[in-house]
């Protein structure tokens, strides 16, 4: 067998296509189960439950109905469901990852609790955050982002948006709607308030 | 202590822009990606185990009533991280077209016949020594309005959770020595031919079932947490 053969390299990525959704995210569309859904919550969840929703856009403006959006946060305590991170047992059944797939008008939503404070590699606290993947056709690999909230105070000494320009926060930004527990954030993929991807 | 995954490793893939596949002239961002350092955000991912997979999920060819038509096939490899170590408990999810070239996918408009016995759906989870396994139908080409008689190479799309989210991979695996391979933008999308030809299977006739299935390899080559880990506080 070629167990130890050291690789050249990585596997490099190629779109997800226009047709994933029967394999990826059926949601009782196809016959196929669902690994995964646009929620992380588990009954024995605690923490403030949220909505974030939106739309994804392209550069000129047109919905993209054929995208999928990939989440991964932190618990309500800022604990990753992950055994790298060795700071405490998360919440015994949240797993902080969610799948969606846009509609045809582009809609995505995510039902998740507001992540706690997670802190960056000099411990220093990063403001609650969700990170997400983009995926869709025309995307030949994806593309990393952030969700912050509007209402967090810590916002403005984040290590990671302060590597962003000012007048670009925004859109890394999921708005508060009054009186509700529900947050909106467009992604555009191009343009005008394009929005900020990480090399990471 | 936590890993650093290299970004240079991040050249294999294609950039964003890749004007002959027009569907990334308006989907790829024209202001370049900001850096970061890697957060346990980004260091950390989902871990998922046995019970997102059910019996019989990697074997497309017994989801139905009957058999599906076209060339049974084994597709199996391993899951590995670029220094060369198995990446276990892996999930792998395929999606693929049937063996006339058509998808189930309610928006595809291939003229070509759907099978009642295929949904060209899978998924499994690596071994402890990152091996996976599927068994399915080989994939037809299928025609695309990408350009004047533009057919991708056959496929099977497949989407790997390494073990960090920054590890995530979605990529497609092509057949050995397929004459479409020069034509096709998304194939050709990867600058490096090296790397081009790492998503192409090789035949592989020792694990090839006598009498019943032809075998293709593919391993699978995720982001490496760097030989050297770094220890932070
Ligand atoms: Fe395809």
């Amino acid at each position: 067998m070629q167990d130890s053969v050291k690789p050249d390299g990585i596997t490099p990525s190629q779109t997800v296509g226009p047709f994933f959704k029967y394999g990826l995210t059926p949601t009782g569309e196809y016959s196929w189960n669902d690994a995964f859904t646009n929620s992380t919550l588990t009954p024995d969840v605690s923490g403030d439950r949220v909505r974030i929703e939106g739309r994804v856009l392209d550069g000129d403006g047109a919905v993209v109905p054929d995208a999928m959006l990939e989440i991964w946060q932190a618990d309500a305590q800022g604990r990753y469901a992950d055994p790298q991170d060795k700071r405490a047992l998360p919440n015994a059944s949240f797993r902080g990852f969610a799948r969606c797939g846009t509609d045809k008008d582009g809609h995505y939503s995510f039902d998740t609790i507001k992540p706690g404070v997670v802190p960056d590699p000099d411990g220093k606290p990063q403001a609650p955050h969700v990170v997400l993947a983009v995926f869709a056709r025309g995307m030949l690999r994806h593309l990393y982002t952030r969700i912050y909230f509007s209402d967090e105070a810590g916002n403005a000494a984040d290590p990671v948006l302060a590597l962003v320009p000012a007048d670009r926060r925004a859109t890394l930004t999921a708005v508060r709607e009054a009186g509700k527990a529900v947050y909106k954030l467009d992604l555009r993929l191009q343009g005008d308030n394009e929005t900020v991807f990480f090399d990471v | 202590m936590t890993f650093i995954y290299p970004t240079g490793s991040n050249k294999a893939h294609p950039l964003p822009l890749s004007p002959a596949y027009k569907s990334s002239i308006k989907r790829a961002p024209n202001k370049p990606l900001i850096p970061m350092r890697h957060t346990l955000s980004e260091l950390t991912g989902p871990v998922y185990g046995h019970e997102t997979v059910r019996e019989g999920d990697s074997d497309l060819t017994t989801q139905h009533k009957g058999e599906p038509l076209g060339e049974r096939i084994i597709v199996h490899g391993h899951v590995r991280d670029e220094d060369g170590r198995g990446v276990p408990d892996s999930l792998v999810e395929i999606w693929q077209a049937n063996a006339c070239g058509r998808y189930v996918h309610v928006r595809d408009q291939h003229p070509a016949p759907l099978d009642p016995n295929f949904t060209g759906a899978g998924r499994t989870l690596s071994d402890a020594s990152g091996y996976y396994r599927f068994v399915t139908i080989k994939p037809g080409a299928y025609p695309w309005g990408n350009h004047h008689n533009a057919w991708r190479p056959a496929h099977i799309h497949l989407s790997v959770f390494g073990h960090s989210f920054v590890s995530r991979l979605v990529t497609q695996m092509y057949f050995p020595g397929d004459p479409l391979f020069p034509f096709d933008p998304i194939f050709n999308s990867v600058p490096d031919e090296k790397a081009r030809m790492r998503m192409v299977s090789s035949f592989d006739l020792e694990n090839t079932k006598p009498e019943w299935a032809l075998c293709y390899r593919f391993d699978i080559v995720l982001r490496g947490q760097n030989a050297t880990p770094m220890e932070t506080k």
